[in-house]
């Protein structure tokens, strides 16, 4: 379910910098006059329902909508800021950084918990944990595993059964992935005992969720490491074929979260977005099946495993920590 | 007594109050301040400590592998600056002059070679943040290189933290002004009241009492109420002293004037010569008024002097108006005048019997000299309404036009002419009825005759 829908260049700075936008879509509304330009690294097809409710509450707005990774999305709104009126991304450190840098735009008035904000400007709408998927006929007789340690050991004791069947994502390239790789190594040495088996299992990498799953749907790898859930959960129509584990060990939990840019002149019409979002209406009006967990996730008691808005969400972000944290992680897991 | 209004001027209560008030003013204001300040500098300097351990933190993280400056800052560096109201965190590291990591555009102060870390505000990015500097020296494989690491954080959090302290200081400051004010206002009352307790003890005193002030007061009114007590017993003394006076002189001329008398009265009988005899009636009519004039003001200054310390005393009135009509009848008969007692048998009075004999002796005598032979003056005595005496005559009545007069001191009508008299009779009859806080009313009759009523 992927579409390379367009491939834009953008010209923003005299540095000519080119962001690939994995789709571009815009969503009408029935008298739709402003149009909305939201960035996000949501693929579209999980989306679509929440902005098609939306707009069925708010049908004079327009809603251009693309994606790109979230690295990307990050690295093009520094860019040219004032292009885009909302930014929504999985990667909850780069999002925090943005507003920690002035880039986003503070709605004083958004009744939201105050885990789930920072500054009024940060706001997160999703609880959505990383998870182990595996496809259930790869792993035949084999016991699934429960937790990372349950995983180190079955992945120990069956290497030929999973040589090249582990996927995981390419920390490097992905926002969302390299969020969860740093958080794990916080979390747990056994992080790092875990990335050499994969390292020696010949682990394949992913820059996104999508492929992962579509891969693990197809039985090209057996085991997706650290995937979002909610993307599997989503595909209703593998739901015979994968299991979705939540590691009981430590479950990490992301927030996607949603941010006004700084200079946008659509504040009123992106306030209303952005409250749309964090009220979790979406979740009723767009039916549980195809879409995104909300923050009222009943399953999650333990607010501790959600990752928090703090400010040291951005030491992994800085230049020598990220250097050494990715040399170390290519040390353990491409020979 | 005449009532007589002070000079006033300002007035102490107003100005201790005032004075208290401003001076907790001034002191809560201050209060407030040095609270604050306090608090605010409390507060910033928590924020510094974080800071402090933050930055160390990082520099501790730093280290030199094969001639390359590798860091690894951890995760608590910045988790530990989380705040209430999420303040926004700059950091950059320096390695000698060159930007390491972290923002580059953030300045980094200069560095004193002993400090080992320095704090300053300052403005980064157009909005104000504290910035805490430290830096290291490491030294490996021959290289010796400085790193500095210097974090800067917005004060939302403090600036709350300083709103909450100054509503504190505020809510506290209000407590103690109010606190202050009340003990102030209790501080001018008890400081006011002994000189109130003066004020009150002197007014209810009576018009007459002029004894030394007793109660106890405070060193600094003694010099106040010694000085009145002295005033009081001079004018004690010197009021005393003119009674004294004037009874003594009264009593000193009457002697001379009686012996002067019976000398003339003896040579008159002698005395064959007309014009001599006419001189010698009147010498004898000019001692006679020379007298009258002595007894009445005697009298006077009798009625003055007991009306000041009057000795309140139970007594039948009637009883008394019939001793002076007896005592009066003698003279009485001389003029074919006929004193008539009637009214009430018995009527209980309060009251110094002596000065109401005075005043009823001088009414009935008024009665005898002003009405012609042959009449009757008639004296009723009453209880009801209030005790009075009433001495009714059928003489011609009071002069019309100097009735309003006729009561002052040494006045006379025009129909005295011709009687032997002072003027002084009617005021002392009035004098003493407003000693008894009763009164003296004078009137004529229809029938023409007058009606003088002492009444209680
Ligand atoms: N019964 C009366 N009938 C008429 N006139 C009177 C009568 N009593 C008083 N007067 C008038 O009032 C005046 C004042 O009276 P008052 O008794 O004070 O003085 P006085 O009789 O003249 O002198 P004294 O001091 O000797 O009594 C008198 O001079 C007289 O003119
Ligand atoms: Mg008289």
């Amino acid at each position: 379910m992927r579409y390379f829908l367009f491939l834009i260049l953008v010209v923003g700075s005299p540095i000519v910098t080119a962001i690939e936008w994995e789709e571009q879509r815009i969503f009408k509304g029935a008298n739709g006059g402003e149009t909305l330009r939201v960035i996000s690294s949501t693929d579209s097809s999980v989306f679509a329902p929440i902005i098609d409710s939306f707009l069925s509450a708010h049908p004079y707005l327009n809603i251009e909508y693309r994606v790109a990774s979230s690295t990307g999305i990050y690295n093009e709104y520094r860019q040219s800021p004032d292009q885009y009126d909302l930014v929504i991304s999985s990667a909850m450190d780069l999002q925090l950084k943005l507003v920690n840098d002035g880039y986003a735009f503070a709605l004083d008035d958004v009744d939201h918990p105050e885990w789930a904000q920072w500054r009024q400007s940060l706001f997160g709408f999703t609880l959505e944990p990383a998870s182990i998927v595996v496809n259930k006929s790869a792993f035949g007789n084999l016991p699934v595993p429960q937790s990372r340690q349950e995983m180190i050991e079955v992945l120990r004791a069956n290497p030929d059964v999973f040589r090249g069947k582990i996927g995981t994502y390419d920390v490097r390239q992905s926002g969302l992935g390299y969020l969860f790789a740093t958080q794990d190594a916080r979390a747990s040495d056994n992080y790092w005992r875990l990335m050499e088996i994969f390292g020696n299992l010949e682990t394949r990498l992913y820059c996104c969720s999508g492929a992962m799953i579509e891969d693990l749907a197809q039985g090209r790898i057996a085991i997706a490491f650290n995937v979002l859930g909610s993307y599997a959960a989503a595909r209703s129509d593998l739901a015979e074929k994968i299991e979705i584990v939540l590691p009981s060990d430590f479950p990490n939990i992301m927030m996607r979260t949603a941010l006004i840019a700084k200079s946008t002149r659509r504040v009123r019409s992106a306030g209303l977005f952005l409250r749309y979002l964090v009220s979790s209406r979406w979740n009723d009006d767009a039916g549980q099946a195809n879409t995104l967990p909300s923050l009222h996730l009943p399953s999650i008691k333990d607010k501790r495993s959600i990752i928090a808005l703090e400010p040291g969400l951005m030491i992994f972000l800085d230049r020598l920590k990220r250097q050494s944290f990715i040399k170390e992680w290519e040390n353990a897991v491409i020979h | 007594m005449t009532s007589s209004t002070a000079n006033i001027s300002g007035s102490l209560r107003r100005t201790l109050a005032i004075t208290l008030l401003c001076a907790v003013t001034v002191l809560t204001v201050l209060l407030y301040f040095v609270i604050r300040n306090y608090a605010a500098q409390i507060a910033q300097q928590s924020q510094d400590s974080i800071l402090q351990a933050s930055v160390t933190s990082m520099l501790d993280a730093t280290k030199l592998r094969e001639g390359v400056v590798e860091m690894d800052i951890p995760y608590v560096s910045f988790s530990m600056l989380n705040t209430a109201t999420d303040d926004r965190v700059f950091y950059t590291v320096h390695q000698d002059d060159k930007v390491l990591s972290g923002y580059d555009d953030l300045q980094v102060p200069q560095m004193a070679t002993d400090a080992n870390i320095v704090f300053r505000s300052i403005n980064y990015k157009d909005i104000p943040v504290r910035q805490a500097t430290a830096s290291r020296m490491l030294v490996g494989d021959g290289l010796r290189t400085q790193i500095t690491a210097s974090i800067a954080q917005t004060q939302d959090n403090l600036s709350v933290t300083l709103q909450r302290i100054s509503r504190n200081a505020a809510v506290f400051g209000a407590g103690f002004f109010l606190l202050a004010a009340l003990l102030s206002a209790w501080v001018v009352s008890s400081t006011i009241r002994p000189l109130k307790k003066l004020a009150s003890s002197v007014t209810r005193r009576g018009p007459q009492d002029l004894s030394p002030v007793a109660m106890p007061v405070p060193t600094e009114m003694g010099s106040l109420v010694s000085s009145l007590n002295n005033f009081m017993s001079r004018l004690e003394k010197s009021l005393t002293q003119s009674e004294d006076f004037i009874a003594e002189a009264a009593h000193r001329v009457r002697t001379p004037i009686a012996t002067v008398r019976s000398h003339a009265e003896i040579t008159l009988q002698r005395v064959e010569k007309e014009e001599n005899r006419q001189a010698l009636k009147a010498m004898i009519r000019a001692t006679d008024e020379a007298s009258r004039a002595a007894g009445q003001l005697l009298d006077h200054a009798m009625v003055t002097f007991r009306a000041e310390q009057l000795e309140f005393q139970e007594f039948d009135l009637v009883a008394l108006v019939e001793e002076i009509v007896l005592r009066l009848t003698p003279i009485a008969e001389m003029r074919y005048v006929e004193l008539c007692l009637q009214g009430d048998a018995t009527v209980m009075v309060s009251g110094d019997p002596i000065l109401i004999q005075n005043a009823v002796r001088n009414l009935i005598d008024n009665a005898l000299k002003y009405s012609p032979h042959e009449s009757v003056a008639t004296i009723t005595v009453r209880s009801n309404p209030a005790p009075y005496v009433e001495v009714q005559d059928q003489g011609a009545g009071y002069p019309v036009q100097e009735m309003k007069q006729l009561t002052g001191r040494f006045s006379r009508g025009k129909n005295s002419h011709g009687t032997v008299g002072s003027g002084l009779g009617l005021t002392i009859a009035r004098e003493v009825a407003l000693a008894h806080n009763g009164e003296l009313t004078i009137a004529n009759t229809p029938q023409g005759g007058a009606c003088a009523t002492f009444s209680f």
